[in-house]
């Protein structure tokens, strides 16, 4: 019986995929706790309509590593068997919901990156990425429009606002840099025009975020340490709480089919 | 997602005015015709409405609670997408009901604090807890599937807005149903840890599930204005009975068995229930089953803690209107 965590050989293509895979179905969980509490009803649905939307991509994304890997592993076992040292994703996505505010920065910075991501991607040359990008990136420019409006609610709304978007974007600015960052299994597949170079896309992530921010009245931090570790395993405490309620039921009863 | 229980029509009519009125009203019904926001209608007409679309949405809310406390731990990203989107679904029930409510003049924001206040019944069913997997199936198969037979008769209900919304509502219904009985045939072909947590979860929620067509004929009070208007076509009686012999086959095909030893099939093929314990539903309804205050709490704390939301955003538009008319005015 199988109860321990999968194996996955992590070529440069099948970690590439997992990494994405991974932001996908993390902050994709992540909205889904907001189903049935967020502040009005309008945003129960367009949280659960996004967190859809990216679960639907990390099924995708996953699909996929395990077609690249071609060993037994499929979509659920890659969720459900991998522990926390083996995910991948962003320390951003798994940065815990907090308030309202602290969400929807955390989804706009994601965002803002995702939408130019995708657009750049749908010019892979691996078909699969690319398929997956044309899709991806007509969500994420819906989901971009959607967290850049809320940001500039908060941001120019009253004083509370202001101060819970403020606090959230301190809080969350040190995680953006990891969306930027390259090691060398990637660059390769950037040599190979397989994944596109994240540096390329970082002046103009940075301008919307600044135009959104300066709209919203609110001030980007000049702290420029970004924290980094995520996309190797290395990740905050908030992720081991996460997968062990993602993994529940595949952890009490290993090997069934649901 | 179910409201048979809580109809609730005002005894009579005793204020009409206009008598003209009224019996032009009733033979609108009569005709089978539609009556629309605008239209004349009797005070009573629109207080029960209002009433009870406004449960059938807060219903629609409450019961996304036990379902939502499964999303995060689904067992697939299948089930996962599907439970989530599920959810979302009945979230959107809520908000057309309440559209559909707020057209007979009462505002979303006064009926929602009717409900957090504890003034506004919702359907007693979602204060049982979901404490398996099984309980996902279940619900889909059993609640779901009680909210139909409920719903079909609401397409035809005489006010127009409730009808249109139901027809929608009742297509998503039928589809829920669907994914809830192909969980629980998944589980009755697994496993037999995973039969029992089948059989387990249909031993808890049968009985509930029953009362969710309100109290026996012989004892329901409310109904004569609501049948008179057309607002309800059938018994709640008629509806269960209607109920229970569609699902004892479908329990038969899962190889599970109904909860109810002294369950009989009659010579013209209905299956014959056991006495429900009424009690039970009186004490839930009082609001002592076993998840009212858990619910209740939830609803309250998203609408408290999201409050600052609210008026951030209500800020945001004030300023901007503002701003908009202070260009134009340049």
């Amino acid at each position: 019986m199988v109860v321990a965590n999968i194996e996955v050989s992590e070529t440069p293509l099948v970690l590439y995929t997992l990494r994405r895979a991974d932001d996908a179905l993390i902050l994709g969980h992540r909205l889904s706790e907001w189903c049935g509490h967020a502040p009005m009803l309008e945003e129960d649905m367009a949280l659960s309509n996004i967190a859809l939307d990216l679960i639907g991509q990390a099924r995708e994304l996953y699909g996929y590593a395990a077609k690249a890997e071609g060993k037994d592993n499929d979509e659920d076992k890659l969720a459900y068997l991998r522990d926390v040292r083996q995910y991948r994703n962003l320390l951003l996505v798994e940065q815990p919901n907090g308030d309202f505010a602290q969400t929807l920065v955390r989804q706009f910075f994601y965002s803002a990156f995702a939408d130019l991501y995708w657009r750049a991607m749908m010019n892979s040359r691996d078909a699969t990425l690319a398929a997956v990008a044309a899709k991806s990136e007509k969500e994420s420019a819906y989901h971009l429009r959607h967290s850049s409006e809320w940001i500039i609610r908060l941001g120019d709304g009253t004083e509370e606002s202001h101060a819970r978007a403020q606090a959230a974007i301190d809080r969350l600015w040190a995680f953006t840099g990891e969306m930027f960052a390259v090691d060398d299994s990637e660059r390769g597949l950037i040599d190979a025009g397989i994944a596109i170079d994240p540096i390329a896309l970082r002046e103009r992530w940075l301008k919307t975020v600044t135009n959104v921010a300066g709209e919203a009245t609110l001030v980007l931090p000049q702290n420029d340490w970004m924290q980094q570790g995520g996309r190797f395993g290395r990740h905050s405490e908030h992720l081991g709480h996460l997968l062990s309620e993602l993994q529940s039921m595949q952890r009490t009863f290993p090997g069934l089919t649901w | 997602m179910y409201t048979q229980a809580l109809n609730t029509a005002e005894a009579d009519d005793r204020s009409l005015e206009d008598v003209a009125h009224a019996a032009q009203f009733q033979a609108r019904i009569d005709a089978e015709e539609r009556i629309e926001p605008n239209d004349w209608m009797p005070a009573a007409y629109r207080k029960t409405l209002t009433r009870q679309i406004s449960q059938h949405a807060h219903s629609e809310i409450v019961g996304m609670l036990p379902e939502g406390n499964w999303i995060t731990r689904a067992p697939s990203l299948r089930r996962k997408a599907a439970l989530l989107a599920k959810v979302q679904d009945e979230c959107g029930h809520g908000l057309y009901l309440y559209a559909a409510a707020e057209t007979l003049g009462t505002s979303r924001e006064e009926l929602v604090d009717a409900m957090l206040a504890g003034k506004a019944k919702y359907s007693s069913i979602f204060n049982y807890p979901t404490l398996t997997w099984a309980d996902i199936g279940v619900i889909g198969w059993l609640v779901d599937g009680a909210a139909i037979m409920n719903q079909i008769p609401l397409c035809r209900c005489s006010y127009g807005p409730y009808a249109r919304a139901m027809i929608r509502v009742c297509k998503e219904e039928s589809f829920h149903q669907r994914q809830g009985y192909e969980i629980m045939l998944t589980l009755c072909r697994g496993s037999d840890e995973q039969k029992a947590m089948a059989q387990d979860a249909l031993n808890r929620w049968w009985w509930p599930v029953l009362m969710m067509f309100g109290p026996p004929d012989k004892v329901s009070q409310h109904s004569d204005a609501s049948t008179k208007w057309k607002i309800k076509r059938f018994s709640n009686d008629e509806l269960r009975q209607k109920f229970v012999d569609a699902t004892v086959p479908q329990a038969q095909y899962l190889g599970l068995t109904i909860p109810d030893p002294g369950m009989t099939q009659d010579a013209e093929g209905h299956w014959r229930y056991s006495e429900i314990d009424w009690t039970e539903f009186k004490q839930v309804l009082a609001g002592n089953g076993p998840c009212n205050r858990d619910r209740m709490a939830a609803r309250r704390k998203a609408h408290d803690e999201g409050a600052w939301v609210r008026e951030a955003a209500a800020a945001y538009a004030k300023k901007r209107q503002y701003r908009q008319s202070a260009q134009a005015a340049e």
